[in-house]
Formats: structure tokens, C-alpha cells, sequence
């Protein structure tokens, strides 16, 4: 039967290819393009005073040399500030290369064009440039202690400061019971996909038109931008997003100067250019997240149920900011968590620094807000000496409050209004799957074996799929193939699989036939992108509306076929069949050649759809007024808002108080994102989030020194989880359909991620007792915090020490 | 001198079973050699300085990264890369390895950029053990351990080796 | 991340090796590599010629006498960990070499890389430079004048340095047995599994024929600018192996060495680490050479 796939855990149709060594990432593109490679300033803020490539132009093998100079028009122009906001004051945005100044060590300065990379390498070393240095800003405080400014014109640093409230904060606060305030860090990591950025561009003299293809999440865009700083037609410019080996935000931000330099230099040098990034580059020229300074004051009661939240926050946005101040909004906003806060007031001052730029990594600003929510649910639930669950479940939004809202204002300029969710239920699922009321007996074993053991937990709800929209088209061959794009692009979240299942039980065809292509712009132009957990729910829904919309016209020809009224009509397995009457069935490929009358026959089948063979009508047209050749419908999914998922997660550590080493020995997760699609990517999602949440709090760090050098750009010392350092992670489902989109599915993408730092500080402090405020933590900064004296001890560990147990 | 000192060299090899030959640049790495002079596009290059594991291929047998490698240091040996795990049916199709089945029925791969390494080095690490021996840990942390990926956390793959493993035990 | 231009040669001899380092300015010995290509696609060294020595036969032999293990210039670290037919003999009578080696990186690094050519690296976060010194171990020089032998303390004068100039082949290293009576351990601790160690530590514990310690000595992993192998007998000698005291032996350890702080660890979290791993390391040893100390 092919009718019950939604909902399956079918096996991927991308992993034939992928398992063969088949797949087509970008540097598998053009064997024979020249090579593209750049002179990045080494400093992290300098003036350039001049490029001198003479010692370059000895090069055997050299191509071009560009720097600003050569850039013409729009070019010569500022990159896009992408995401405009009336709240972004002072905006900026550097150039395709450098132009006299630079604002981060990585930034482009020189691109050079070679017969290969080894080539082009040789010549960018000979390229001498020289700088000037400027004062380096480097850390929120640095930025806001303002003493030396990134951008002249914006001696504060501050790009943006933005502030939402639901009330007047103040008063609430000073009426409340108790408050507490406090300061916590966390710190930079990067999405750091297993490929990193690429462009190739093949210029076509003959027609005048252009093909790039990138390693993008957002093709449809990119193409705009190169259309609009080449200042070519639109229809001149195709873009392709091959398969991409991980994107996780890093390749939403766009357009990247090398999606513009690459396509820029094979039209004027009539070659294949292809730029396939290293990984050094990678580390110092694509973007990173995360950091910020958060001050937190709150208000609560005797119960532990909150009265006021307010929240002053310093985010990093780093030397530019292309992509406006959607992590800021999403920190903001996705702070609050599945909990009621009467009185919620946050600013978000978004800080220059002399860094890469900061643009969404997974999750994209939530586990910030999540690590600001939860651990002051831990520090409520350590003032009243209650169980961090108890306060937790106190404050939750209950299953009958839904639509909730929150009287924000999202990402996506619309209102944060939970959909739907059953968070109490998520907390007890959690409790008994981490076993959160046996952690004591644990406690005691652990210690028996010298080992400090702690638990932590942390709940999030995730904004998921927000518009504007995304469409999907769904077309039936002759030959009973059914072809569906979308504009979209796929990083490995199984798009091929997941959307032909869709496809399959709305028309009722089997998955076999199904063919998906995303991220193609001949294929589908008009598309936002991945990002957000979005593709499921946004393209997911258009897919399914196009194939509904299929499924309507094939029944309509097949009724006029078969004698019958449509609503007697079922697809299943790719053939049109009247109900309950065997034998009177045509099949759907048949009805697509009769959908579309010929002229010509070229074929065995089409000779069916001849105008001599159809049975026409002779006082009607062929093809009726207002209908169309082809069986094949084209349709978009515009949500009015996000929807809303949300889970639990929990973790269990012990740590060795004479190494003072981590280990992660239980790591728990309760998901809910609505109706699931196919159980078994979202699993993989899950767990993969996980690992990028694990990897976030004990071991990654974007570590720059005072100077704005990265100290650890390489996989030897940005350290990047293995196999060995990833825990087992135990996982329990709940399903509340989301009401707002056709399918009632919620965005699985970034979960994973999310509670990670929260859950982990959680946990650490737990077992050793000293207040977790700056996250990640490793072994040799535990060490430092629990032999610094003024480390503040929890209150609960204050207790357990009055009641002799280990702290 | 009665050595030669080169910049150039042509170099012969076994490619999964096939003779090839290449002229190459003596700094040419095994991993851009095979992907850009020889066309196997299927090792990736994923740091380019050893540590994720994208581009191990077998050289005579053994895992090893393609990046640490010189292109002429491997004149005269046997490459084996994850184009040449599957085998022909004889019928001119192929018959997938036990390790790339057990990738797809385990959901061992998300973007697949990571997977070409994971694969060769499992398929070596499974196939140069006993067979009806049982699978420890320990040896799955062999095979998976030095390789890194960033979309799966890893648990799958675990999963697939044992998968794998139980295959080969059951058509021996 | 590609290497700058070089010139290659891999020369079937030692003398042929010899030949072109000492005609080729700027001429760098290629063994595995694993060390060395990473240097040259980040363009951190550029040398001018690569000597390829992966030709020259009889480097691959590992020979385990009463005396000790040599270890020749291509064995692979692999190859001590089972692959070489001599493994066995060498792990018998000097299981430092295979304790330490399985610390060594990965699999894949480990099936490519060679003992020598880490001690010739001279990279004080190497495990094998620390086992080498721990051992009080000596390396064989080839050169245009003849083979030297140079111990290690003469080996290591900096951070990725040797004493070795002009044209030369490290051809082996040779670590002396373990000692009558004696027992050996090594432990890491590392971020990451198969990382350079944060700090690692090896010891040998000695007994006499009354099971009493008469010696102790220790050396370390990332900690210091050179290998460096530790006396720690004053903390415990005299005492009986079964009461002897190995904080105190760490806590001697601690006051002993130098270490630096980094990213990954600060110079006092190391210091921390020496005195943990010594202790932990000697406990474990002192088990081994009480065992193979007959009552």
C-alpha cells in the first residue's frame, strides 16, 4: 500500500547515491574550473594602506588578481544589509573585498584566480599588503565598555538595541516577594558543517546567461543578489544548491562575498571559477554564534512562580551585521519558554566587535534565551530551597491556555502565540525518563565511588517554520513518474525522503515514482530558504497542497474517462480507480497523457492524447477555459505564524573531583514537534542536535585572544565532538499537532541544540555545588571555579554539606 | 647524483581493482588526486589537516587520511576509496557492502559529506576481524572513534556497525 | 590549505638518502608524515626538497632483545599494538611502547605515522618523546660521517627541536627493558579521545628483592618545553609496595615540574594533572612489579 507512508519511517532515497561515493557537493563541480583562493587580513582591525601584487605576477599558472579597485557598480557598493529593522540603528555591512579598511581577522582582502588551488595559494602568499592597525575590540564587554570603537561613525558599538515588553516591569518587580539578579556568559561556537562554503560559475557568452552553483541553504536569494549586484536580468541567472554537506545557518547568511567574486570573475574572464573553502578560512571567514552577557533580575513568590522577568542582554553580532538582528529578536522572544511571566521586559543592545561575522547556528539565539530562562528557574528553585522541577512545573503555560500569548513580537514580525503544546506533560515524561526523583540514591553510589554525580533539565519551546511562505510544485508524467520540487534548499535533513512520502499519501502513488529536487531555481524560483526548522512545515505544506491539487485534476479527468462522479473516485497505487467497483480504474499515468492533448505523437503513450484519438468534444476546446496542459499544480504555504514546538531535555554527570573531567552519563530528551513526518529523521535530528548541544557546553569555543586572533581555528583545538565524547541519548515522543498548517506538523531542525548549556550548567552545578555562570565549561576552568573562594556556593549545597554529604 | 629529485611524477596505481595512472605535481595530495586527477569524487576533504577523517581511504589494506598523504607515495600501491566497497552482481549492476546496506537501513548518514570515511574505515575495521566473533564495544569505538561527523551524533553509525557486523556473521 | 612547491625524492638506500639530504638545501626527511603534512598544507614549513625515506629498506624492523626494543625509522605506531610480528616480544620487554603508543591519536593516524618519526618531531606533547626520556632511551643517527647514537637527553633541546643538524637519518630509537623486579604504567588525560593529551604521565616503579621501592621515575606528556623523566624515589623509597605512599610521590611530581598554560588546560590545572596521573600511574605500576616480584 503506499497510503500510510506520512507518518513512517521510510528509508532515504538520497542515501543510494550518498553510500556510493555518487553524491555532487560543490568542489565535485567543474573538474576543470580555475581556482579561486584569497588574501584574508591577518589583523583584526587595521587600515589598508597598499596591496602590492608585483611578486604575484610571476606565478606560472596565475589568472587574475582583483582587490576593491576592480569592483564596478553595485559591487563597489556595501553588501546587503539583508534583514532590515527599524530597531537596527546603525547597520553595516562590509564589501566584497576590503575597502581600506578591515574589521575582522579572515576578511577578504584580495581574490586570486589560478589554474588550480595549489596555484592560486602561491600567488595570494606573494601578495603583499600592508596595514595600518587599529584598536581591536574583542567580547561583549570590550564593546560595550566602548574604549576603542569597530566602526568610526558608531563609537558606542552598538548596532541595535532592542527592547520589547509586556508591562512595566519596574513596579512589578519591587512588589514582588523576592528577587534575585545575577550575570552569566555563554560563549561562541559555530555551526562548522563537515563542508564547508562553495561557489563554482559558468558564464555562457553565447546565451548571456550564468550558472552558479553554491553551497547554500538559500538558492532562490542568492540568485537575486547576484543578480542585483552583477546587474544581470533574473532570468539570466540560474543558482543550484547541489548537495550540501551540512549547513546548520551558517550557509542562510548570504550572499557571501565569494558568492558574488566567483560568478563576477567567470564572466569577465569567460571560464568555470569554482572557490571551495578550506577549513582554515572556514573558521576565520564564515560566521559564528552565541556570545553573549545576559543580567537577569526576576521577580517570584513564595511558591517560586514568577512576578516579573527582566532581562538586559549584550549580544556579539561581531564586525558586521549582513543579517540584521534576527538572533537578538529570537534570544528575545524565545526566552520566555513554555512558562507564564506576567510582567516580561528584555533588551537586547547588539554589539560590534572585531570578530567573524555572527549570524544563526543552529538554534540560532534559543539556547541563550533557554540558558537565561532555565537557569533562573534553577536559581528560584535554589533560593526557596525547592525541587527544580516543582518551580519549573509551577510556571508552566497549562495544556488549556492554548493559543497562548505572549504579547511579543517574533522573528518573523508576527505575534508569539503558541499554537499549541502540553509542557506539563513534556516534564513529567522527562522526570521519569531521566529518573529525576532516584538521583539521589545515584548521588550516593556515586559517591561511594569517589564520583561527584549532579542532574540538571531544561525545557524550551521553539518557534518553528515562519513564512513568508514556500511553494511546491507536483507534476505526473507520462511515464507515471511523478516529479515535485520545491524551492528550498536540503543540508542532509532528508527532504527527497520526506517530502515524497507526503506526496505518495496525498496522491496515492507509490514512493518509487516520486522525484523531488530542492534548491534548484530552474526548477522552482521562488523560495525563502532553510533555516528555523522551517522546510517541514513550510514546504512540507505547499508539497502537500500542490499534490492535493493534482489529486483534484486527475480525478476530474479520470471521472469524464471513467463515467463517474470524482467523489467516487480513490488513487492508490498510481492507479484511478472508482470505489468499490473493480476494474474501473485507469491508470494515473494515462491520465496524464490524456491531460494534455497532442498534435504530435512521439511515443506509444502519447498516441492516446493525439487530437485524432481523444474523444473530443467537438463544441468544447481541447483544453477547457481556465484549465491547463500538463497534470500538474503549482501551490504556496503562507502560515499566519510560527508554530510553536517544544521539549525537555535532562542530563546526568559525573565528575571526577581529582581530574575534575566531565562525564555526560545520561542524557535525556522529550520531544514534541507535532505530527511527525518520518520518525526516523527526526530522531536523527534529535540526536544530532544533541551532539551539537553537548559539544556547545563542555567542549567548543570560538577562542580569540585580546588581538582578535582565533587561537583554536582547526579541528586539532576547536574541539568538535567524537564519537567518544558524544553520551548515549535516551528519547521519549509526545505529539500535539500543531492546528495552524494542513499537515499539523511542527519544525524539527534545531531541538536538539537547544537546552543543551542550560541542562548541562544545570547539572554541573548540581554536583559540585559552585554557581555555573559562563558556559562552556571545561575540566581546567571547573578546577579554577571550585578552589576560587569567592565562587559562589549553591544554597542546596550549603544544605547537603550541613547534612554531611559530599559538595 | 644518482637520485632523482623531482617536481613532477608520473605515478601507477590500483584504483578499486583498476590500473591508473596520473602525472602529478610532487606536492599533489592523495585526496586531490584522487578526487580531481583520477575523477573519484566520492573522498571528501573535510580539514585538510588529518583530524575529521572525511578523506581516509585503504592504502594496501589499512584505513589512512588521503590528506596526510603525498599523491607519489603511493606509486605501485592498492587505493581502495567508497566507490570500490560495493561489487558487481555480475549482471551489470552492484551488490552494496554490508556496511553501506546497514548505513541506510540504520539512518547512519544525514548530509553524507563524513560518510565516505566512516564507510571505508567500518568496511575495513569489519572485514579484516572474525566474522563470528562478537562485536565489542571497544572495537566499534575503533572504528568510529576517529572519525568525526556533524549532523548525526554518532549514535547511528554505532548502530550500523553492529548491523554490519551481524550481516557478515550471518552470511558466512 | 595546500603545500607550498617542494622538490621530492625517494631514494632506495641510506646513502642515496644521505646523497640528496646534503645536495638539496633545505632538504626535510618525509617518514609517515603525519606530523609533517599538516605543517605543509597550512604552509607553517615549507621545505625545499622532501627526502621520501619510505623506500629505504630495512627501517621496518622491530627487534626485542634482554637489552630493550628497537624500533626502526618506518615502523608504524600501529605496528607495536599487534601488526609487526615482534609486537609481542616488545610489549614483554618494554610495555611502556605499546602502553603509550595506544594513546597515540587515531587508528588511521596510527596506521601511517611512525614512533621515530614522533621522537624526531620532538613535539613535547608527543607520547613517544616522554616514553623515549621515561626510559632513558636513545635514538641512531645516519650520517654522511657515519651512524651516532644520541641519547635523549641530547636529542630534545626545544619545542619541536633536535640537536640534529646537517644531513641526517634518525634510522631507529631504542628504549632499554623494563627493569628486573619493576613494573610500568601510562595514563592521559585528553579533552577528546585521541587528542594530544592535556597531560599525560608515565612511571616506572622498581622493586627489591624484598618488594621494597627502590626506585621511581616519571615523565610527562604536554608538560614542559622538552621530555623530561622525574627521580621521584625520595617520596617512597625504602617503603614497602604494598604501603608506599604515591600521593606523596605525586605530590613530589607536582613541586618538579614546569608546566605552561594553554587553551585547553592552564599551567596550574597541568600541575594538578602530574600529581593525579603520578598517582594513579605508580599504583597501577607498583601492582605489575609486585607481580613480577617473587614473595
Amino acid at each position: 500500500m503506499t497510503t500510510k507512508l506520512f507518518g513512517e519511517p521510510v528509508r532515504r532515497r538520497e542515501d543510494a547515491r550518498l553510500i556510493t561515493g555518487r553524491g555532487r557537493y560543490l568542489d565535485d563541480i567543474g573538474p576543470g574550473a580555475l581556482a579561486a583562493a584569497f588574501v584574508r587580513s591577518p589583523h583584526a582591525h587595521a587600515r589598508i594602506a597598499d596591496i602590492d601584487v608585483d611578486a604575484a605576477l610571476d606565478v606560472e599558472g596565475l589568472v587574475a588578481i582583483y582587490t576593491y579597485e576592480d569592483l564596478t557598480g553595485p559591487m563597489a557598493e556595501p553588501l546587503p544589509v539583508l534583514i532590515p529593522h527599524p530597531q537596527l540603528h546603525a547597520p553595516r555591512t562590509g564589501y566584497p573585498l576590503a575597502n581600506g579598511e578591515v574589521n575582522h581577522v579572515g576578511e577578504p582582502v584580495v581574490m586570486v584566480v589560478a589554474i588550480d588551488r595549489y596555484v592560486a595559494e602561491d600567488a595570494a602568499e606573494r601578495i603583499l599588503v600592508g596595514y595600518e592597525e587599529l584598536p581591536a575590540v574583542i567580547g561583549v564587554d570590550a564593546a560595550s565598555a566602548a574604549t576603542a570603537a569597530v566602526h568610526g561613525d558608531v563609537p558606542d558599538n552598538v548596532a541595535a538595541r532592542h527592547h520589547q515588553e509586556t508591562g512595566d516591569v519596574e513596579p512589578a518587580l519591587a512588589a514582588s516577594p523576592h528577587t534575585l539578579s545575577f550575570t552569566q556568559y555563554i560563549e561562541r561556537s559555530a555551526g562548522m558543517p563537515m563542508e564547508g562554503r562553495g561557489v563554482h560559475a559558468r558564464w555562457d557568452a553565447d546565451d548571456g546567461s550564468l550558472r552558479v552553483y553554491t553551497s547554500t541553504q538559500a538558492s532562490t536569494s542568492v540568485r537575486a543578489a547576484i543578480a542585483a549586484k552583477l546587474e544581470l536580468s533574473l532570468d539570466e541567472v540560474e543558482v543550484v544548491a547541489p548537495d550540501v554537506g551540512g549547513g546548520f545557518g551558517v550557509k542562510i547568511m548570504h550572499p557571501w562575498p565569494e558568492e558574488l567574486l566567483v560568478p563576477m570573475a567567470a564572466i569577465a574572464l569567460g571560464a568555470e571559477v569554482k572557490w571551495a573553502e578550506d577549513r582554515r578560512e572556514h573558521f576565520i571567514s564564515s560566521a559564528h554564534e552565541r556570545q553573549q552577557k545576559q543580567e537577569i533580575t526576576v521577580g517570584f513568590d513564595d511558591e517560586g512562580r514568577l512576578t516579573a522577568l527582566d532581562a538586559h542582554i549584550w549580544h556579539d553580532n561581531g564586525a558586521y551585521t549582513p543579517y540584521g538582528i534576527i538572533v537578538p529578536i529570537i534570544t528575545a522572544t524565545q526566552l520566555v519558554g513554555p512558562y507564564v511571566i506576567p510582567v516580561y521586559r528584555v533588551v537586547v543592545e547588539s554589539v560590534y566587535t572585531n570578530t567573524v561575522i555572527v549570524t544563526p547556528y543552529r538554534g540560532a539565539g534559543r539556547p541563550q534565551g533557554c540558558f537565561a530562562m532555565e537557569r533562573t528557574m534553577d536559581r528560584i528553585a535554589d533560593a526557596l530551597g525547592l525541587d527544580r522541577a516543582v518551580v519549573r512545573e509551577r510556571n508552566l503555560i497549562q495544556p488549556d491556555q492554548f493559543p497562548y500569548d505572549h504579547h511579543l513580537t517574533f522573528q518573523d514580525g508576527r505575534p508569539v502565540v503558541y499554537d499549541s503544546g502540553d509542557y506539563p506533560g513534556l516534564l513529567e515524561k522527562l522526570k521519569a525518563l531521566v529518573g529525576w526523583d532516584g538521583v539521589d540514591a545515584l548521588r550516593d553510589d556515586a559517591e561511594a565511588r569517589g564520583k561527584l554525580l549532579g542532574v540538571g533539565m531544561a525545557l524550551y519551546v521553539e518557534g518553528t517554520g515562519p513564512g513568508p511562505y514556500e511553494g511546491g510544485h507536483v507534476q505526473v508524467l507520462g511515464s507515471g513518474k511523478v516529479l515535485v520540487s520545491t524551492g528550498l534548499t536540503t543540508q542532509g535533513q532528508g527532504h527527497e525522503t520526506s517530502f515524497a512520502q507526503i506526496v505518495a499519501s496525498e496522491l496515492g502513488v507509490p514512493i518509487e515514482d516520486v522525484e523531488v529536487t530542492t534548491g534548484d531555481t530552474r526548477r522552482f524560483p521562488y523560495a525563502v530558504g532553510t533555516f528555523a526548522s522551517r522546510a517541514a512545515v513550510m514546504s512540507g505544506n505547499a508539497i502537500a497542497l500542490a499534490a492535493r491539487g493534482v489529486r483534484e485534476k486527475a480525478l476530474r479527468i479520470a471521472a469524464d474517462v471513467l463515467e463517474a462522479d470524482p467523489e467516487d473516485l480513490e488513487i492508490s497505487d498510481g492507479v484511478v480507480q472508482v470505489r468499490g467497483t473493480p476494474g474501473a480504474s485507469i491508470p494515473l499515468r494515462t491520465v496524464a497523457v490524456l491531460s494534455n492533448p497532442l498534435r504530435y505523437a512521439f511515443d506509444e503513450a502519447a498516441k492516446q492524447a493525439t487530437q485524432f484519438a481523444v474523444q473530443a468534444k467537438d463544441d468544447e476546446p481541447p483544453v477547457s477555459p481556465g484549465d491547463a496542459p500538463g497534470l500538474e499544480h503549482r501551490d504556496y504555504y503562507s502560515p499566519i505564524r510560527s508554530t510553536f514546538a517544544s521539549g525537555a531535555h535532562a542530563a546526568i554527570v559525573e565528575i571526577d573531583p581529582a581530574t575534575w573531567e566531565i562525564d555526560v552519563v545520561k542524557y535525556a530528551v522529550v520531544h514534541d514537534c507535532g505530527n511527525v513526518v518520518n520518525p526516523m529523521i527526526v530522531e536523527g535530528q534529535v540526536h544530532g542536535g544533541v551532539a551539537q548541544g553537548v559539544g556547545g557546553a563542555l567542549y567548543e569555543r570560538m577562542a580569540y585572544d585580546s588581538d582578535g586572533q582565533l587561537q583554536n581555528a582547526s579541528f586539532m583545538d576547536f574541539l568538535m565532538p567524537y564519537a567518544s565524547e558524544v553520551p548515549d541519548v535516551v528519547i521519549d515522543h509526545q505529539q500535539t499537532p500543531s492546528p495552524l498548517n494542513p499537515l499539523g506538523i511542527k519544525g524539527a531542525g534545531e531541538a536538539g541544540v537547544i537546552p543543551g548549556s542550560a541542562a548541562l550548567a544545570s547539572a554541573i552545578e548540581d554536583a559540585v555545588g559552585r554557581r555555573i555562570t559562563s558556559m562552556p565549561i571545561s575540566p581546567t576552568e571547573l578546577y579554577d571555579l571550585v578552589r576560587d573562594p569567592s565562587a559562589e556556593r549553591t544554597a542546596v549545597a550549603e544544605r547537603r554539606a550541613g547534612t554531611g554529604a559530599m559538595a | 647524483m644518482t637520485v632523482s629529485v623531482d617536481t613532477e611524477r608520473t605515478i601507477r596505481l590500483t584504483v578499486n581493482g583498476v590500473p591508473r595512472e596520473a602525472t602529478v605535481p610532487v606536492r599533489r595530495l592523495l585526496s586531490d588526486a584522487l578526487r580531481h586527477d583520477l575523477g573519484l569524487t566520492g573522498t571528501h576533504v573535510g580539514c585538510e589537516h588529518g583530524v575529521c577523517g572525511a578523506c581516509t581511504v585503504l592504502v594496501d589494506g589499512a584505513p589512512v587520511r588521503s590528506c596526510l598523504l603525498l599523491a607519489v607515495q603511493v606509486d605501485g600501491a592498492e587505493v581502495r576509496t567508497v566507490e570500490g566497497l560495493a561489487r558487481d552482481d555480475g549482471r551489470g549492476g552492484q551488490v552494496l557492502h554490508p556496511v553501506q546496506e546497514a548505513f541506510r537501513e540504520c539512518h547512519a548518514l544525514q548530509c553524507g559529506f563524513c560518510t565516505p570515511g566512516f564507510l571505508v574505515t567500518i568496511a575495513a575495521g569489519l572485514e579484516g576481524r572474525e566474522a563470528s566473533a562478537e562485536l565489542t564495544d571497544e572495537e566499534i569505538d575503533e572504528m568510529v572513534g576517529g572519525n568525526l561527523c556533524r549532523c548525526t551524533g554518532y549514535a547511528s553509525i554505532e548502530k550500523a556497525v553492529r548491523h554490519a557486523a551481524a550481516t557478515m556473521r550471518d552470511v558466512q | 590549505m595546500k603545500p607550498a612547491p617542494f622538490r621530492y625524492a625517494d631514494p632506495g638506500s641510506l646513502e642515496e638518502a644521505l646523497e640528496v639530504l646534503s645536495a638539496e638545501e633545505g632538504a626535510k626527511v618525509l617518514a609517515g608524515g603525519q606530523s609533517l603534512l599538516p605543517l605543509l598544507s597550512m604552509r607553517l614549513a615549507a621545505p625545499a626538497t622532501l627526502v621520501d625515506i619510505n623506500r629505504v629498506p630495512g627501517l621496518d624492523t622491530v627487534e626485542a632483545t634482554g637489552d630493550g626494543v628497537r624500533v626502526g625509522a618506518l615502523v608504524r605506531h600501529n605496528s607495536l599494538l599487534g601488526g609487526h610480528p615482534q609486537a609481542m616480544a616488545a610489549a614483554r620487554v618494554q610495555p611502556l611502547l605499546a602502553r603509550a603508543t595506544a594513546n597515540v591519536a587515531h587508528p588511521a593516524i596510527r596506521n601511517r605515522g611512525t614512533t621515530v618519526g614522533s621522537i624526531a618531531h620532538a613535539d613535547p606533547s608527543g607520547e613517544m618523546t616522554s616514553v623515549l626520556a621515561l626510559t632513558d632511551g636513545s635514538v641512531t643517527v645516519a650520517t654522511p660521517s657515519g651512524m651516532e647514537t644520541v641519547g635523549w637527553r641530547d636529542l630534545f633541546v626545544g619545542p619541536l627541536e633536535t640537536s640534529l643538524s646537517g644531513p641526517a637519518v634518525v634510522t631507529s630509537a631504542f628504549f632499554p627493558a623494563l627493569p628486573d623486579r619493576s613494573g610500568a604504567a601510562f595514563a592521559e588525560v585528553a579533552r577528546r579521545k585521541g587528542d594530544y593529551a592535556v597531560c599525560g604521565a608515565g612511571v616506572v616503579v622498581t622493586l627489591d628483592e624484598d618488594r621494597r621501592v627502590t626506585a621511581v621515575r616519571a615523565s610527562y606528556v604536554s608538560v614542559g618545553l622538552t621530555p623530561e623523566a622525574h627521580d621521584l624515589t625520595d617520596a617512597v623509597g625504602g617503603r614497602s609496595v604494598e604501603k608506599a605512599d604515591w600521593a606523596a610521590a605525586g605530590a613530589l611530581a607536582r613541586t618538579l615540574v614546569d608546566p605552561d598554560g594553554d587553551l585547553h588546560a592552564s599551567a596550574d590545572y597541568r600541575r594538578l594533572l602530574v600529581g593525579v596521573l603520578t598517582e594513579r600511574t605508580l599504583a597501577s605500576a607498583a601492582v605489575e612489579a609486585a607481580e613480577r616480584t617473587p614473595a
